[in-house]
Formats: structure tokens, sequence, C-alpha cells
């Protein structure tokens, strides 16, 4: 087979599931944060409102589509296109896993890896800007023209501590492609302790770890920095006068962004696809385990129904457990679930940190905000950077 | 096919720098400016200087050019009005335009005879560890005395614009 067609079958395969995340995602969300407020969330469409993001995707298609008079049409137009371009475009340098064997052509788990991976991240995500601070300007609405403007001056001044944070470890694994980064956090310290950036010696990159998730926080405009569209102050913010699928692209750009900032995190800073103890130690195993205490919980409140339909209900989703975890023991599958499992794992807890905060912290006011960025994020980045190169050029 | 690539992006960054002259709407100006960058950066790219591309995009396509927008939106500048243009700028601006075209093309060839053509993929220093060796080795001097004026500009504007503010 060759390599352009391979290319497009891994392309094929990682939008389809990168967008049917993004459509769950916004689920997740929803029940999170419904669960954190003591209440069921989406119910209605589905089990337990399961099919949600279909019936929204249906709505947001067939609402009428508006262009508010007045605008300057082309750039508003323009500003979705590029905010959605971008935030879906960094996924093509992440790597989910090793290599691997398909049809009998070796392959890597990433669609491509480039000697610059971290500075292209960088600059897609620094491109990104222009999506809001344009809907902001072109829509002629003095919220949205706010909306945009504190979203640029924030991702300006946020995107120092972020690249900051970035440097440190790469003074540490010393390469800028993304599969190498990984690569460079294999083994462990006394046979247990994983050498991810955050435990490597001789700097553990702890600090730049929770700066470059604040920072990141604020780049995706979540709770608590989601200044840009603080609903008490500025309706809607950026996206007030944009409807249908051009809103629908907005909300899709913020999800991908979350995606992307979570699996860079994982891959700079927690070990990518490697494991958190070593195989020799059972951690292949730990897959299995966990479906199988997933189906036997299940098959337990089957067995004793609370309500009439659990008693059908609960054993077939039992059996759905069951059947995934054999999947982890088949050897010829294996080589190539077991990393996946492990980056989905640490890049979906990320992604439920940033729903939890959601749910549990208020938001900033818009000069505490740059104060924080300023006058905390930014001399903190810097002293960590100069500590870790000094440390790096000591002992290694 | 570096070649197409090369012309294609050659154009439409010289489409985009007529365009940022062209344009009345200052934003407008400011969006085929990120386009000349852009361009330039895949240029780069083309030639085999990957960390200048990447860097080119982050800096002036990502920080520079936003800060323009920002203050464009802050400002919230309106539609230039063009002003009557002088009989002499009538009468000789695009002869002027081609004779000054004209000298660029003339001192272009005569500097850099024809044997020393560019050849895509034949430039192999353009990763950011040859960067980085190059500036800390050979041109570290002139590295740090730059750093220093960017340091002094700095401060250079915070005390004028502290002076407006007094």
């Amino acid at each position: 087979m060759n390599f352009f067609l391979l290319s497009l079958i891994k392309a094929v395969v990682v939008a389809f599931v990168l967008l049917t995340t993004l459509a769950y995602l916004q689920w997740v969300e929803r029940k999170v944060i419904a669960h954190i407020q003591v209440r069921p969330g989406p119910y209605r469409v589905g089990p337990h409102g399961l099919l949600q993001p279909l019936a929204d995707v249906i709505k947001l298609i067939t609402k009428e589509d508006l262009i508010p008079p007045y605008t300057s049409k082309f750039l508003y137009l323009l500003a979705p296109f590029i905010a959605v371009t971008m935030a879906l475009i960094s996924i093509s340098v992440i790597p989910f896993g090793g290599p691997i064997r398909i049809f009998g052509d070796n392959t890597w788990m990433q669609l491509t890896d480039l000697n610059i991976g971290v500075l292209f991240v960088l600059a897609i995500s620094s491109v990104g800007v222009y999506g809001i601070a344009l809907a902001g300007w072109a829509s002629n609405n003095k919220y949205s023209l706010l909306g945009g403007l504190r979203s640029s001056a924030q991702m300006i001044s946020y995107e120092l501590p972020l690249s900051l944070a970035v440097a440190a470890p790469l003074l540490l694994l010393n390469t800028l492609s993304l599969r190498t980064i990984v690569e460079r956090q294999s083994g462990y310290y006394l046979g247990f302790i994983p050498h991810w950036s955050i435990f490597q010696m001789p700097m553990p990159q702890i600090f730049s770890f929770v700066i470059f998730l604040i920072a990141a926080f604020a780049e995706t405009n979540r709770i608590p920095f989601d200044l840009p569209e603080a609903e008490n102050e500025l309706v809607a913010g950026y996206h007030t006068e944009y409807s249908s699928m051009k809103f629908a692209a907005f909300f899709m750009a913020e999800y991908s962004n979350m995606v992307t900032v979570c699996a860079m995190t994982t891959t700079l800073f927690l070990g990518g696809w490697l494991p958190l103890w070593p195989a020799a130690a059972g951690s292949e195993f730990l897959p299995t385990l966990i479906f199988l205490f997933a189906g036997a919980i299940a098959l337990y409140h089957g067995l004793n129904p609370v309500r009439r339909r659990d008693a059908y209900t609960f054993p077939a989703v039992a059996v759905v457990f069951f059947v995934l975890a054999l999947i982890f023991l088949v050897p010829m599958l294996r080589g190539a679930l077991l990393p996946l499992f492990w980056f989905a794992a640490k890049t979906g807890g990320l992604l439920f940190v940033f729903i939890w905060i959601r749910g549990t912290l208020p938001r900033f006011r818009y000069d505490q905000l740059m104060a924080f960025a300023w006058k905390f994020m930014f001399p903190v980045a810097v002293v960590n950077l100069l500590v870790t190169a000094l440390l790096v050029a000591l002992f290694s | 096919m570096n070649v197409i690539l090369f012309l294609i992006f050659a154009a439409i960054a010289v489409v985009c720098g007529v365009n940022v002259v062209v344009q009345t709407h200052p934003i407008s100006s400011a969006i085929s400016l990120i386009g000349v960058m852009g361009s330039l950066a895949v240029l780069f790219l083309l030639l085999g200087a990957e960390f200048l591309a990447a860097v080119q995009v982050i800096v002036y396509a990502g920080a520079v050019m936003v800060l323009f927008v920002f203050v464009i939106m802050l400002l919230n500048a309106g539609v230039e009005i063009r002003q009557g243009r002088a009989l002499l700028a009538q009468v000789l601006g695009i002869p002027l335009l081609f004779a000054f075209l004209g000298l660029m093309a003339y001192f272009t060839r005569s500097m850099f005879p024809s044997g020393r053509d560019v050849r895509f993929g034949e430039f192999h220093y353009g990763s950011a560890a040859d960067i980085g060796r190059a500036l800390f080795t050979q041109y570290l001097l002139p590295f740090e005395v730059i750093s220093v004026l960017i340091l002094i500009a700095i401060l250079g504007a915070v005390v004028l614009a502290q002076k407006e503010l007094d």
C-alpha cells in the first residue's frame, strides 16, 4: 500500500474520531456540570441523553442562517472559518501511539511528525486568535467588539507564559519533534517512577505543568478566564451576531482547542502514550481490569434491578464491557490499543479537569486577569525557565 | 512541485503586498499584511528554513499583527478618504515605478551572477539546533547587542508614554 493511501486513511480516521469526540465532549460537559450542580442534565433524547449531540447538530443545521446588515461581509464569513480551521489543524502533529503494522506496512499512530512540531502547534494557535478578533470586529456590535478586544488582549498576554512553560521541558528533552518528545520520556527511575517531564531529573517540570495548564485555560477562553464571552456583561461576546452553523463553528473551535491543549499537555508533560508504570509490573492489564470491573458492576445492578427495565439493559451493558476487556487481551490488537488507551486516559483526565473547574470556579474580573498574567504568571515562568536551564547545564 | 508552490505563494505574497497599499480600510490592510507574512513563511519552508518559517508565523503573524489589529479595533479607525493626488504623482508615478523595478532587476542581476541561482532542497542548516548554535557562537555579540537595543526601545516607549499621561 503506498504512502499516499495510508496517509489518507489515517487522516480520515483521525478526523472522524476527533469530530465525534467534539460532539460528545459537549454531552460529557453538560452531564458533569449537571452532576456537580445536583441535577440530571440532558435526559430526553436517547438513553441518558446520549443522542443529544445529534439532536443539537440537526437543530444548528436547520436554523435560519442570518447575516446581519451593516457588517463587513467578507470578514464576517471568514472569521468562523479561520477559527475552526486553526483549531482542527493542530491534531495532525499529535502522536497517539508508537509504531504499528497495517496490512504489512509499518507506520506510526500519528498523522505526520514535523521536526518543528511544538513550534507548529504554537504558530497555529497564535493565528487562531484572528478568528475571534475578526468575528468581534466584523459583527458591527459593541458587545461583539468588546469580546473580540478582550480575547485578543488575553491571548497575547497568556501566550508568553504558555510559550515559556513549553520551553522548560524542551530544555530537558532537547527536541522539537512531538514523537521524539514522547520517546525521550520513556523509562523508569527505581523501576516505578516514570521519566515523564513532570518527574524527570534534574528539574521535575511540575511548575511548568501548572503554568501551562493555567495559561491553557486562558488560551481556550474557559472559565475562570472566559471574559470574551462573559454573558452577564457582553451577551455572548464575540459570537453574539452569529447564528446556525457559523455559531456552531465557534463552538466546535472552542472544544477542539480544548482537546488540542490537553493532548499537548499529555505529550509534553505526561509522557504521551507511555504507561504510568512498567509493563513488567502489569500495566498492560489495567484496561482489561477496568473494563472487567465496570462490567461486574453493571452485571450486579442487572441482577438486582431497581426498575423493571434494568434487568435487560444492565446485562447488555455488562456484555459490552466484557467484550471490550477481552479485546484488550488480543495480542494482535494490543500493540495499537494500549498506547491509545494511555493517551486517551491522560487526555480525557485533563479534559475532565477543564470541565470540573468550569463547575467550580467563578469568573475573574478583567483587571485581575491581566494583573495575574503579567505580575504573577510571567515572572514565575521566567524564573522556572532559568532554574531549569541552570540545572540542565550543571547536571547533564 | 517546489517551483509550482513557490510561484503560487510568491504570487500570493505580491498580491497581498499590493493589497496592503490599495485597501482603504486599515483592517483590510492589516489582513493583507498577515497574508504576506503567511506566504513568506511558506517560502521559507520551501527553501528549507523551517525554524525561520515557524518563527515568522509565531512572531509576525501571531503577535505583531495581532497587536496591530488590536489597536485598529481599539481606536475604531474608519475608512480612509482618498485625497486628490498631486499632478506630479499622477503623471510620473507609473513611469517612475517601472524605472525603479528596472533598477532593482539590474542590480540583482549584476550582484548575484546567474551561476548562483537558488535551488530548492540545497540548504540544510535551517533547523532550530543549527540556528541556535549560530546565534550563540558566531553571532553572539550582534545577538546580544540587538537584545539590549530592543530593551532600550521598550524603556524609551514607556518613558514617552508616561510623559503624555502626566
